[in-house]
């Protein structure tokens, strides 16, 4: 499983640590987080995150 | 000894009580020579409230300030818009001394503080959209995360029709006059260009959408009180057509040949690459890294279409002033850039290969092959230089006729 970039803050989405502040489990792909699923640190949407 | 200090009146219920910083002329490598202001608001109503503070040695001024209006202990609440220290530098000694009833950040600016001050527990966090009543008025929040640290928020006082804006449409700019229609247009332009290329451009998309957002809450914004800078009540659709445009990054016909150079080489190719894209009727910005400070080339950037960098070979690299000044202009992210990259070298000449990947890394599209020449250039290489300006002179000709 890839870990994805934000591309507003440079947040890094590691699958393994998942988000757990947003309910999201470790081991979770990116591509499973639900779609209005959002950058933790500065709320940008999926479409602004890219593959490490 | 009685304290110098006055607040001055913004509107019905608020005054500006911040701090002057004549002599600051550095702001984490963005070069202010014209100083700044730290803007706190005291808003006066049933419940006394301090909008932001100030950077810490300046709290003496600001609670001067306060106290030409009120006893600062009467103030109640406490609204920290943005977590950086230049608003919150005195924030926890303000806290022991006001001991306000609650003091409140954005989700993310509660998180910040803790980490920037730690147990500040008594810190609540406030939501996108919600409100807080003074008594006889009442607080909006709406975060803008990202303009431009993830805590910020504006805070909106529908009583006044006054948005805090904390560092949006700020401008780092000592002044005495309080009000930007006290100062000469073409100032304030050039100031809140250069503190915007230098600070909120890399989230241009998210000004975008913040700007849309403010109009869609359907608010009558009459002020808007920033926390850098002279505050805005009159023709407020000037400074938001200027952030639009900025945001926007839309390419124009104008080149930055940015350059550093040992010998003059590199500098004789920078000078027939501008003649020549002048001569295509380009404008066009020269400026040489030997003597320019990083923040001025950014802000020759925000409205240029094309951006040509220059360096010798300096034991295999590029020249440090080349390396910090592209340190700095990747990370602002200027978007839309059409470029290419030339320079001399001794021996070995590695530093045109690097720059173009300094350029591509920017996301800038290289449009014309790279001039390098070993030591300085004759007359043919001089030829190629200016054909490398006519072959981007071309360019955005052709961009800028369809844009």
């Amino acid at each position: 499983m890839k870990k994805y970039v934000c591309g507003v803050c440079g947040y890094v989405y590691d699958p393994a640590k998942g988000d757990s502040d947003n309910g999201v489990a470790k081991g979770t792909d990116f591509k499973d987080l639900p779609a209005d699923w959002c950058c933790p640190i500065c709320g940008a949407d999926k479409s602004e995150f890219s593959p490490e | 000894m009685k304290d110098i200090y006055s607040a001055v009146k913004v509107s019905d219920h608020v005054y500006w009580v911040g701090a002057i910083d004549w002599t600051i002329r550095d702001f984490h490598g963005y070069t202010t020579p014209h100083g700044s202001t730290y803007n706190a608001y005291l808003v006066m109503a049933d419940e006394i409230t301090l909008i932001d503070t100030v950077k810490a040695p300046f709290m003496d001024e600001m609670l001067s300030r306060i106290k030409s209006i009120v006893d600062p202990a009467q103030i109640k609440y406490i609204i920290s818009n943005h977590s950086e220290m230049d608003h919150s530098g005195c924030l926890p000694q303000v806290i022991d001394l006001v001991k306000p009833k609650k003091v409140f950040a954005s989700v993310m600016g509660t998180k910040t503080l803790n980490e920037l001050f730690h147990d500040q527990s008594e810190i609540t966090a406030v939501k996108d959209g919600e409100t807080l009543s003074l008594g006889n008025m009442e607080l909006t929040f709406m975060e803008t995360r990202m303009i431009h640290w993830p805590d910020s928020m504006f805070t909106y006082l529908a009583k006044d029709q006054l948005l805090f804006s904390q560092d949006a449409f700020g401008m780092h700019w000592a002044t005495q006059e309080r009000f930007a229609d006290e100062l000469p247009a073409a100032n304030l332009e050039y100031e809140a260009a250069t503190y915007y290329a230098n600070i909120v451009l890399p989230y241009s998309p998210i000004v975008l959408k913040a700007l849309d957002k403010v109009l869609a809450t359907g608010w009558d914004i009459k002020i808007f009180a920033p926390d850098h800078g002279p505050i805005w009540r009159k023709d407020l659709g000037w400074i938001i057509e200027l952030y639009k445009k900025w945001a926007s990054q839309k390419p124009t016909a104008k080149a930055v040949v940015v350059y550093a150079t040992m010998w003059h080489s590199t500098e004789k190719m920078a000078r027939a690459i501008s003649e020549a894209l002048a001569t295509a009727g380009i404008k066009v910005k020269l400026l040489s890294m030997n003597e320019t400070h990083r923040s001025e080339v950014v802000y020759e950037v925000l409205n240029a279409g094309a951006l040509i960098v220059g360096s010798p070979t300096l034991n295999n690299n590029i020249l440090p002033q080349m390396a910090d000044v592209m340190t700095y202009l990747k990370g602002l992210k200027p978007a839309n850039l059409i470029g290419a990259a030339f320079g001399s070298y001794g021996w070995s000449g590695e530093s045109v290969k690097d720059l173009e990947v300094w350029l591509k890394e920017m996301k800038v599209e290289i449009a014309a092959e790279a001039v390098s020449v070993k030591n300085v250039p004759d007359s043919d290489v001089l030829e190629k230089c200016a054909e490398l300006g006519k072959k981007i002179a071309a360019e955005l000709i052709r961009k800028t006729a369809n844009s």
